[in-house]
């Protein structure tokens, strides 16, 4: 599903390397997790993954089923299956949830040559997603992420996941702000879209995330590099070790 | 879920296509071809006599009219806006364009010249008595009620060349017809009504039009009469170097109530034209006008080489107690545009209130706003404006809100937002306030924000381009505005709101 080799990227506006080489393979329908400490590079993977503006891919590269990514603009790379859940869901006062979300299902259709969904069809697809995720109606109505409790956004991020169906989604820290009962619900979204055809990078700082969606494959990421990959017990040793051990390890 | 919100989703999706299909071009830069007569060039008493006599008027119009001229030729041009542009050669205009065809008035419009029967099909606007303007069939929320009609008076150049609905509307006791009928016809209430909102003298650009203006749509709604559609006036300047002098006069008798809706286009030239109207809105004890523009003339190349010189004067007179009026504008069009749709809040708790989208893109240039004239007692008066700068343009608001000392308990709300797309355009909030009494507010709030990166990069990763994203971004910015909008121009305005900032980007 997703391949990544060797991807070295720094800051376009100053001359610092961000990633310095990093290796990853993603199978179809394998959930994989990222953990590390701050500043490793997690969220920058994410965002050059997905085409943020900022930097600079200085080496190596990232296919998604075959296709080099690294070469799309960011919606070609939505279009292709590509999904961010956004560690800060940003806010567009004046535009309803709804209409959001119809016009970028309605593009991602539209870029893969499929028909667009009628106002009708699109209305009975998301009421039945929304309610899932205890989103209610107001909600939908409410302009983008204004005034969103931390919840509510991240719930909301899940609920554009469901609709637009991707194929690999990343997820970044999605956890943070949540209440206990709020990961749950996140988890249960997430878990209720795991299929053999649909693969997840969850970032995350906290094992507690990992309790709830189970991960086949955990990669430590430190200064730039993944040092450790192995199996969900090791996101057990982080959370009662810490990263010193296995920094120590690699140095 | 209300039917409502499922409506408006459809509608900006209708957004989004109409981008995609108009593709960036100015979409009515086009030219009708076709024979006209001129005045000759530039503006005397003798040109003055000339349209006045065109438009076979009694005697005392024409006086009116040369009375106006003298006056004119005293006066300067005011300096004070935001706006810089070339000294303009009043001498060098055609103050008077119209088709040959319509030498002789047609009699219906089925005896309207073809050729221009076709330019407003093109533009959208068929003169046909047909249920609706383009566009909105279709729209989700129509099935509830009867299909809307909308009466048209068409303006081409210097003349009308048609008013559809005329026998529907008599029934129900209103007039709406050019005002060139309207002085022939009805002189009583032109005599009673033209110059009493707008003086004659009022300034340089309403003097010189009370002078020239060659048509224009008048309304008269009866008391205790809701006008049974909407009435609206479409403005098309075809001729080269030819100003358009368009005046519009709408009276609202006591208990009336009256939707108006107002479009422009223009074809692309590399010369400058002017355009200077007046429109005057009268309104008796609790009557009620909304009056809505869609201002799109050409707005000039990205270099600033052509486009519409936009001089307008807009004014309501609440003299009726309870009565209300509700401007609204989106002004997206003009290389320059000076225009200040105002209220004079005369009546006893009458109401004004002003929605504008501002959008200037490429070296556009736009200074506008209203004026609120608090004069009654517990009057209330609401201004939204919404300024959108892009390109190297540069956007003013510029409003009065003046409380009078008879003015007692009134109550003003401003609420001006700039949004910023580049780093080489302007905006500018110049806002007057005067209150003379000690029981009245007014409230003013204003913010400058910049399409964020964000944003963008958040519709992006969702699976919209750059344009979309944009337009998304700004239409929610508009929103409030929008709303205020009757469906039918609500649509139109965002797919100009879209268009009119591509390549805005990037």
């Amino acid at each position: 599903m997703l391949e990544i080799k060797n991807l070295q990227v720094g800051l376009e506006e100053e001359d610092k390397q961000i990633l310095k080489g990093v290796d990853l393979n993603i199978c179809a329908g394998e959930v994989h997790a990222i953990m590390g400490p701050n500043g490793s590079g997690k969220s920058t993977l994410s965002y050059v993954l997905s085409g943020k503006d900022g930097y600079e891919v200085t080496g190596g590269s990232a296919a998604l089923n075959g296709e080099e990514l690294l070469e799309m603009e960011p919606e070609e790379r939505a279009a292709a299956g590509l999904f961010l859940a956004f560690q800060y869901p940003v806010e567009i006062p004046g535009v309803g949830n709804m209409t959001f979300l119809r016009t970028a299902v309605n593009a991602q259709r539209k870029a893969r040559g499929e028909d667009e969904l009628s106002a009708g069809e699109f209305l009975k697809v998301i009421r039945a997603k929304a309610k899932d995720l205890e989103i209610d109606a107001d909600m939908l109505k409410r302009p983008v992420n204004v005034g969103f409790s931390g919840g509510e956004k991240k719930r909301n991020e899940i609920l554009q996941m469901a609709m637009l169906e991707p194929k690999m989604c990343i997820l970044d820290e999605t956890d943070s702000g949540l209440d206990v009962d709020a990961m749950k619900l996140v988890s249960h979204g997430v878990n209720a879209l795991r299929d053999a055809g649909r693969s997840f990078l969850v970032i995350t700082h906290y094992q507690r995330l990992l309790d709830h969606i189970k991960p086949d494959v955990v990669h430590i990421m430190a200064n730039g590099r993944i040092i450790k990959s192995g199996g969900p017990e090791l996101a057990l040793e982080v959370e009662n070790n810490g990263y010193a051990d296995l920094l120590a390890e690699v140095a | 879920m209300s039917l409502d919100t499922d409506v408006k989703d459809g509608v900006d999706q209708d957004t989004v296509d109409a981008v995609r299909e108009v593709g960036g071009a100015y979409k009515y830069g086009w030219e009708t071809e076709i024979e006209m007569d001129y005045a000759p060039i530039g503006v005397n008493e003798d040109i003055v006599r000339l349209i006045s006599e065109k438009n076979a008027e009694p005697e005392w119009m024409t006086e009116w009219r040369l009375q106006a001229f003298e006056r004119w030729k005293q006066m300067k041009e005011p300096e004070w806006a935001m706006v810089d542009y070339p000294k303009i050669d009043y001498q060098d205009i055609y103050y008077y364009a119209s088709p040959k065809s319509m030498a002789e008035k047609p009699k219906s419009l089925d005896d309207v010249d073809p050729k221009l029967l076709e330019t407003y099909k093109k533009l959208g606007i068929p003169l046909k008595e047909q249920m609706i303007l383009a566009g909105v069939e279709g729209a989700e929320n129509m099935d509830a009620e009867a299909p809307r009609k909308v009466a048209v008076d068409a303006v081409f150049d210097s003349v009308s060349v048609g008013t559809t609905f005329q026998e529907e509307l008599k029934k129900a006791g209103v007039i709406f017809c050019s005002i060139s009928e309207a002085i022939q016809d009805h002189p009583e209430l032109v005599k009673k009504y033209l110059g009493t909102v707008v003086p004659q003298s009022d300034n340089f650009f309403a003097t010189l039009n009370s002078a020239v203006f060659s048509d224009g749509s008048f309304v008269y709604v009866p008391p205790n009469t809701k006008c049974p559609m909407e009435l609206s006036t479409y403005f098309r300047i075809n001729a080269e170097n030819t100003g358009q002098f368009e005046r519009t006069l709408i009276i609202a008798d006591k208990g009336s109530y009256v939707s108006y809706l107002e479009g422009c286009t223009a074809p692309m030239r590399d010369t400058n034209q002017l355009h200077a109207a007046v429109v005057e809105l009268v309104l008796e004890d609790d009557a009620e006008i909304k009056y809505s523009t869609v201002q799109n003339w050409y707005p000039g190349d990205e270099n600033g080489k052509g486009g519409i010189y936009n001089f307008v004067t807009k004014r309501a007179d609440c003299r009726g107690a309870r009565s209300k009026v509700m401007w609204t504008q989106v002004e997206t069009g003009s290389a320059v545009t000076w225009k200040y749709p105002s209220c004079i809040l005369r009546g006893d708790d009458s109401q004004g209130e002003f929605y504008s989208i501002a959008i200037a893109n490429n070296m556009q240039q736009a200074d506008t706003g209203t004026k609120m004239v608090h004069l009654g007692k517990r009057t209330k008066s609401r201004i939204v404006s919404k300024g959108i700068s892009a390109g190297k343009a540069q956007n003013t608001y510029r409003g009065l809100v003046s409380m009078h000392p008879r003015a007692k308990d009134s109550r003003n709300y401003t609420q001006c937002d700039s949004l910023l797309i580049g780093d080489k355009c302007g905006a500018h909030t110049v806002p007057y306030i005067e209150v003379k009494n000690n029981s009245s507010r007014v409230e003013h709030e204003a913010t400058t924000s910049k399409v964020d990166d964000d944003q963008l990069f958040y519709c992006r990763q969702r699976g919209m381009d750059e344009e979309e994203a944009v337009a998304l971004v700004v239409n929610g910015f508009c929103k409030e505005v929008l709303q205020a909008l009757p469906m039918e121009f609500a649509m139109e305005a965002q797919a100009l709101v879209a268009i009119s900032l591509e390549g805005s980007v990037g």
